[in-house]
């Protein structure tokens, strides 16, 4: 399985399937990360964590640890 | 008549913005009954007086009507239970499929509605196209282009709103596929009579959603609710995917769908000026030092100079020099009783002036946080410090309150309101004061001047005593069932950048910075009031009367009654006691009592003509732990009301001063004790209990965290 946390910088994805449960995975679905729905990684922040992704067409900021939750294909 | 319109919106979509333009200047903010989350109303302009009167409620920022946060249920609670008679949803055009995704779900409420598509001049300016008739049709509502900012299209929105909240005609939701639509219908069916009839769809929605607060309202019976749950379970199967997801999905959808038939948009450029400015901002090199730059010019600014001129001239000229001698000038002239004299001069004018003499460089920090805020960069920070700052249960944003609490801890208990999450702005408020302030580098400088020496490593000790008390705090805190929980999601939109509006930061510094001054008026100056009778009257030659000789005043008493409690941390005295005590009004004020107390009337700022005294009176250690407690204990009278404003729950006000108060105690009892014990060989039973203390703070440090079921 790949998850988002595994995609480079630059490239682009389309989510499989949101894994985990409860509050942060409704959040992430909230804010439009679904099934089919195509995401960019755009960059990561200078510590490493967390990264910055675009998302029908806004800036999103995801922490590595709930990118993990996101499966991607 | 009152119509009650509720302004629903996600954040960052200029909600604030519209509130202002609706409502003027006639706003009231409070809580939401029963928590934390500021609740903002206003008069529609136009409609404050006369036969129909308008309130619009502001609702908080959300991106959805999910169960898991305190705003969205705040909001929803709000437009089920108290039904507003209308909704203006304000949505940002140039980020519409996201900003929809909250409309579908008010619309799912029933309650009438215009949705007011905000930002309309930069989508034009963008060269976008929207559709508003096909939108109108799509959704099922009015629709208004606005523009918050420039105040377009406000008086049409407000035309609407009302007349959409007489007409009184609920909405309707949008529809779902045919599958999910009969899903849904099924459940409604099987659940029967046991949903409000008024809105049935959205509860049912609600129970296919599994959405734990709704299913506990409808008190389903246990068959019942099995056979939902089969029911649910058998479409989860169907779809490949859980319930929550399809809907959402579904959700999605709907809106995909109704931008493809109404919004032309036009291939963006793949860098707005936005994302030239991230280029640079969040850039993985010179993303640290900027940031370092602008913390650096926000300090510089609001704490050393500006702010620190204000606030010196505020409390040495305007109070020191104007207005307490002109003052007390005016009830001698009376004739006016000595004691009345001190009473109102000293304690009363005394007392609020060293509260408002921080008002400067509050509203000075305040516009700095809301420009900040306002552009977009306050989003980056986080993004930016994030990493360092959740492995210690703090937010990203944590970082600034921490800066500015090396200048003032009032200003940096205020500044925490930039952390969205409850948790981590309550251990924020909590930890903040811990740095040391600018009022304690008095109290260093005498412990260092009349102990070590003058040594240079005191100072670096102190703030190296602060950060890691923050840092250790964090770690055991957030262990606690106070903080455990699930975790709070740190999955944050990054605006785009734009220019402030002057009329919205001076709108938000105007707002915080006058909470404040209300505050000083009414616990900080009791407080203060308080311990100044208390060191000005006592028993004289058998009499009670206001006092020559400090050494009798009532705070002597009570110095000596509470002294025996710092006898294990090797400074029982109750001089010691009196002078910490003191400390509370304004921590400076402790070298200034060890002054009176040991007969030298004033002392310099660092206490230079005390340190022979000190010296003789104090062990290295027991000076170290007197230190190290008043860093570490509750915060002056002025910290602690704004930490009383920031916590808005007199249990969380108690649980943060209880906290800094137990750390401070038993940080000095460690040091003290084992101190002692390592350089005289004598074990005591404090020494044991020491030991105690030192093995639980380790175990607190280090037990696993809770795992939450």
């Amino acid at each position: 399985m790949k998850t988002l946390k595994e995609v480079t910088c630059g490239s682009t994805v389309n989510v499989v399937r949101i894994h985990g449960e409860g509050a942060v995975r409704r959040r992430i679905m909230d804010m439009g990360i679904t099934k089919h729905t195509e995401i960019y990684v755009r960059k990561v922040a200078p510590l490493g964590d967390p990264i910055e992704v675009t998302v029908r067409g806004y800036e999103l900021s995801l922490r590595q640890s709930d990118c993990e939750m996101i499966e991607v294909e | 008549m009152n119509i009650r319109i509720a302004l629903a919106g996600n954040p960052n979509s200029g909600k604030t913005t519209l509130f202002n333009a609706l409502t003027g200047s006639n706003q009231y903010t409070g809580n939401w009954p029963g928590v934390t989350v500021e609740k903002k109303e206003g008069k529609l302009k136009g409609y404050g007086k006369g036969e129909t009167t308008v309130t619009v409620v502001d609702l908080p920022g959300i991106y959805s009507l999910s169960p898991y946060t305190l705003e969205e249920v705040v909001s929803r609670k709000y437009l089920l239970e108290e039904k507003p008679e209308a909704i203006v949803n304000i949505v940002d055009g140039t980020n519409l499929e996201r900003n929809l995704y909250l409309t579908t779900q008010l619309k799912e409420t029933g309650i009438p509605m215009v949705t007011a598509v905000n930002m309309m001049d930069l989508v034009r300016k963008n060269k976008e196209e929207l559709n508003l008739a096909q939108m109108e049709k799509d959704l099922g509502c009015p629709v208004v282009e606005i523009s918050a900012l420039k105040e377009e299209g406000i008086d049409r929105l407000i035309e609407t709103a009302v007349s959409v909240a007489k007409k009184a005609e609920p909405s309707h939701r949008l529809v779902f596929d045919e599958k999910l639509e009969s899903v849904i219908s099924a459940i409604e069916k099987k659940l029967g009579g046991l949903l409000p009839q008024n809105n049935p769809d959205w509860y049912a929605i609600k129970v296919f959603e599994r959405d734990e607060k709704v299913v506990e309202q409808l008190c389903l019976t246990a068959s019942l609710k099995q056979e939902i749950d089969a029911y649910i379970s058998s479409v989860e199967k169907e779809y490949d995917d859980d319930s929550e997801s399809i809907i959402t999905s579904a959700r999605y959808h709907q809106i995909e769908t109704m931008i493809h038939d109404c919004y032309v948009k036009r291939n963006r450029q793949s860098d707005s000026i936005s994302d030239r400015i991230d280029r640079v901002v969040t850039n993985r090199i010179l993303a640290l030092p900027i940031f370092a730059l602008v913390m650096f010019l926000v300090y510089y600014v609001s704490v050393t100079t500006v702010g620190s001129i204000l606030t010196d001239f505020v409390n040495d000229t305007l109070f020191g020099e104007w207005i307490l001698p002109s003052a007390s000038a005016a009830l001698e002239s009376i004739g006016c009783a000595e004691w009345l004299n001190g009473l109102v001069v000293e304690g009363i004018i005394g007392g609020v002036g060293a509260v408002l003499g921080f008002v400067p460089q509050i509203f000075v920090l305040y516009l700095f946080l809301a420009v900040l805020e306002d552009c977009g960069y306050m989003a980056r920070i986080a993004f930016i410090m994030d990493r360092i700052f959740r492995r210690f249960g703090l937010s990203g944003k944590s970082f600034i309150p921490m800066l500015i609490g090396t200048g003032c801890g009032v200003p940096a208990i205020m500044a925490s309101r930039t952390i969205e999450q409850d948790r981590d702005r309550r251990m924020t408020i909590m930890t903040t004061t811990f740095i040391p302030c600018s009022a304690k580098l008095p109290i260093i400088a005498l412990i260092a001047g009349a102990l070590f020496d003058g040594a240079a490593w005191v100072a670096p000790s102190a703030y190296f005593t602060g950060i890691v008390a923050i840092v250790t705090s964090g770690i055991i805190l957030k262990k606690t069932r106070l903080f455990a929980g699930d975790p709070s999601p740190f999955v944050m939109e990054l605006p785009d950048y734009h220019i402030p509006s002057v009329k919205n930061v001076f709108h938000s510094v105007w707002e915080r910075g006058s909470s404040f001054v209300k505050k000083a008026g009414t616990i900080i100056l009791l407080s203060t009031i308080i311990v100044w009778f208390m060191q000005a009257f006592g028993f004289e030659n058998g009499v009670f009367t206001m006092v020559e000789d400090m050494n009798n005043s009532i705070l002597a008493m009570a110095g000596n009654c509470i002294a025996w409690i710092f006898t294990p941390l090797g400074w029982g005295d109750w001089k010691a006691a009196a002078a910490a005590v003191t400390g509370l009004v304004a921590k400076e004020n402790v070298v200034g009592t060890f002054g009176v107390l040991y007969g030298f009337g004033e002392v310099a700022e660092d206490g230079m003509e005390l340190w022979g005294t000190l010296s003789s009176e104090f062990t290295a250690f027991s000076g170290f732990s007197f230190l190290v407690f008043n860093l570490l204990c509750a915060p002056c009278f002025a910290a602690m009301g704004a930490i009383a404003r920031e916590m808005n729950s007199a249990m969380w006000f108690w649980i943060a001063i209880g906290y800094q108060t137990l750390l401070a105690y038993a940080c000095s009892l460690c040091i003290y004790q084992v101190g002692t014990w390592i350089t005289t060989g004598v074990f005591t039973l404090g020494t044991v209990i020491a030991g105690i203390a030192i093995i639980g703070f380790i175990y607190l440090l280090i037990r696993p965290e809770r795992k939450v079921a």
